[in-house]
């Protein structure tokens, strides 16, 4: 008689292809620098189609890019639509967080419809950590992973464009990123941007990422993740070269994790002041939205070391290049 | 059951059998007559088997009992309890409606009692409605036939009321079962507040969640001499305090679930909602931590089954029923630890046999003459494989889904009728 394999099988990557190649965007967590790099190197070729006149490559004509937004984020939504627009692509917006969900329909039986109806890549926005996995998993084991899913955030878990719009616009200033030390300032327990930051400047080699926050707002083994973490804003800014503030909920004050948003602009805030402990020639960096005298001073996020509006040009420019890989191209 | 064939005498012949109870592991013969063990080795004097099975090359223990079984369809579940070896279940009050009224007690009692299957035993709500409030009428529940009282998932939000309840239940020594767990610790929480769920962005449980809960229970107990049991225990950190307090003097035991021996924080994986536990699964060193508690015998083992449809598993990891389909399971689960610890079978059985059963303070789980005749003939190397057509139970939801088991179940016997035969 045999013994039975008691052994856990392996894991499957569910971002990736047999090939080893990117099928779905679901987190910078577990892809490979290569496949990193590659979606950066393609976002500079695409950076100067939005300078042009037609501002439009057809390498997604004839494709339907379905934005599911299970909750709310126009801007988000915004740069998505014009991304695939800017790729030729047919582009429906649903508004399943008021329609059919509502009613009932599980998140699955959604997709089934939208696959029934020839989707080609869904754009996920959902509130719970992992919804897009669920969705791959699913496409995975109904065979059609030929339907691409690029997650536009999930929960606190990840914002995998984001991280690497982030990481191309220090790229972009910054050129290499081994010398740098980048901070990330704020709520980092509740940020899916923070984690996707962390693990895009990880994998690509920075020299320090730092986290920074107060206790009640870093999550449990943080520095597994590869960083340092800092509690002090003063010494976490100490000779930084990228500053990366994080948005601030102000649901975070009813949880008991802040006393107030004003002692938490006095302990946390940017300001010039805290600013001039980073290098002289540091860059600082906003998902957006930005509440003004809460995470971030006014004079901060309109001054000159800002590149806050960049990283939204930047954003266009990685979208498609992350939408135009994975439809093969 | 039925009473003609309560007086079957039925020879177990050829068989290894394990007794943890008596300390037995040796080849023996079974005898059974009028629904109980009629000798081990010799027949009793004048014996003719009516039936007989051969054990050759199989082990014959005690059918299981396990602590924590939840029946959401009677029969399948029940179905799915004889044909893992399990010949008693206990059944938490969390049912719907909940335990807290006689008559829904001897409803599931003489229901289960007319399929025959396995024994059930249910556990009765310590509080009206689960709510937390006010007691429930233990005393015509424990008539009915509750055999323990607790609040299953439910908490109970105010010290004084646990406190009351203690005290009451001890005053007609009715016993208390707890799952230890801070309702505002855990308040929100879907997996182990550690490395793995601050990777994932789920929201976290820490572990002082459950040592509070404990250090609550167990300064209430040691105030109202309640006999205290302490349910799915998840941290090395509760084991800890529990280990101490029986050091103490005070009379207090405890369980963990099967899977908590095996699976750990890492087992989420990509937000496998099969990996999504109530306690959360945590760290790897909490799993060893229960394992030794395990191997020492301070925590017995259970099932602690979940059935739950595929629909309430297929929606994103927080969202998603937690638990296992695990009777099925316990016996290939329970072999697996036993081998990797390198425990002797007779320790590893006892976890799941006579151990429970001095907890739920029942007469079965012992192979000793006198004892109802429920037992379990299997073989612990034959392999089978868990895919949903080979699991009985209603629930298919299990992180072990297509995996080859080791340990077959060949027959189960309850009050000496075979209720499972393969």
């Amino acid at each position: 008689m045999h013994k039975p394999a008691w052994h856990i099988p392996p894991h499957r990557n569910p971002q990736l292809n047999a090939r080893g190649e990117l099928n779905h965007l679901l987190s910078i967590d577990g892809l490979p620098r290569e496949i990193l790099t590659h979606i950066l190197d393609t976002a500079s070729s695409f950076l100067e189609v939005s300078d042009r006149d037609v501002k439009k490559v057809p390498l997604l004509r004839g494709k339907s890019v379905f934005n599911l937004f299970f909750e709310n984020s126009t801007r988000t939504r915004t740069t998505f639509e014009i991304a695939a627009k800017r790729l030729s692509a047919d582009v429906i917006n649903l508004d399943v967080g008021r329609s059919s969900t509502a009613k009932g329909e599980t998140l699955l039986d959604t997709i089934d419809n939208l696959v029934a109806m020839h989707a080609d890549m869904f754009v996920v926005r959902h509130a719970a950590s992992g919804a897009p996995y669920l969705i791959a998993e699913h496409l995975h084991r109904i065979g059609r992973s030929d339907v691409h899913v690029v997650n536009a955030g999930d929960g606190r878990h990840a914002h995998p464009t984001q991280g690497l719009l982030d990481t191309y616009t220090i790229r972009h200033y910054k050129k290499d990123l081994t010398n740098l030390t980048v901070a990330v300032v704020g709520d980092i327990l509740h940020s899916r941007v923070a984690r996707s930051d962390i693990h895009a400047l990880t994998t690509l080699g920075t020299g320090e990422v730092r986290a920074v926050g107060p206790q009640t707002l870093l999550p449990v083994a943080v520095e597994k993740m590869g960083v340092r973490v800092f509690h002090d804003l003063s010494e976490g800014l100490r000779d930084c070269d990228v500053i990366i503030m994080l948005r601030l909920q102000n649901e975070r004050m009813n949880g008991a994790l802040l006393p107030s948003a004003r002692e938490y602009f006095d302990c946390y805030g940017l300001t010039p002041k805290t600013l001039a402990l980073a290098k002289a020639d540091a860059i600082v960096m906003h998902p957006g939205p930005m509440n003004r005298g809460v995470e971030i001073d006014s004079e901060v996020a309109d001054g000159s070391q800002a590149v806050i509006l960049p990283q939204v040009t930047f954003g266009i420019a990685v979208r498609m290049a992350v939408m135009s890989i994975l439809a093969g191209n | 059951m039925r009473d003609e064939l309560k007086d079957t005498r039925i020879h177990i012949r050829n068989g290894r059998l394990i007794d943890p109870k008596n300390g037995l592991d040796e080849m023996a013969d079974v005898f059974i007559a009028n629904a109980r063990i009629a000798a081990i080795g010799e027949p009793p004097a004048d014996f003719t088997a009516e039936w007989t099975l051969d054990a050759s090359g199989l082990i014959v223990c005690p059918g299981f009992v396990d602590l924590s079984t939840r029946l959401a369809s009677l029969e399948p579940e029940l179905l799915a309890a004889v044909a893992g070896g399990v010949t008693a279940v206990a059944c938490p009050p969390d049912t719907k409606p909940p335990l807290d009224e006689p008559g829904l007690v001897e409803r599931l009692v003489s229901h289960s009692e007319a399929l025959g299957l396995a024994r059930v035993f249910p556990i009765g709500a310590l509080t009206q409605q689960l709510a937390g409030e006010k007691l429930s009428e233990m005393v015509s529940l424990k008539r009915a036939g509750c055999i323990a009282f607790s609040q299953a998932k439910h908490p109970i939000f105010d010290t004084q009321i646990l406190l009351r309840a203690m005290q009451y239940a001890a005053n007609f020594d009715f016993a208390i079962r707890l799952r230890p767990q801070d309702h505002y610790l855990a308040r929100d929480g879907v997996a182990h507040d550690g490395e793995v769920a601050s990777r994932l962005g789920l929201a976290g449980i820490p572990v002082c969640a459950e040592t509070v809960a404990i250090a609550t229970a167990l300064q209430l107990a040691n105030e109202t001499g309640v006999r205290l049991h302490l349910a799915r225990l998840s941290s090395a950190a509760g084991v800890a305090l529990v280990r101490e307090a029986r050091r103490n003097g005070l009379k207090v035991t405890c369980d963990v679930a099967i899977h908590y021996l095996h699976l750990s924080e890492m087992d989420i994986g990509y937000f496998d909602s099969q990996a999504r536990f109530d306690p959360p699964l945590r760290s790897g060193s909490d799993r060893d931590a229960l394992r030794a508690a395990a191997a020492e015998g301070l925590a017995a083992v259970c099932s602690d089954h979940t059935p739950v449809d595929e629909d309430g598993k297929l929606l994103p990891f927080a969202e998603a029923l937690p638990g296992a389909t695990a009777l099925e399971l316990l016996l290939p689960l329970t072999l697996k630890w036993a081998e990797e610890a390198g425990l002797p079978l007779l320790t590893a059985l006892a976890r799941i046999t006579c151990d429970p059963a001095a907890i739920l303070g029942i007469e079965t789980g012992s192979l000793a003459v006198g004892r109802p005749a429920d037992l379990c003939v299997f073989d612990p190397l034959e392999p089978w494989q868990v895919t949903t057509e080979t699991l009985r139970s209603k629930g298919k939801n299990t992180p072990f889904m297509g995996y080859e088991m080791a340990g077959r179940v060949h027959a189960t016997l309850v009050g000496g009728r075979v209720v499972y035969e393969i």
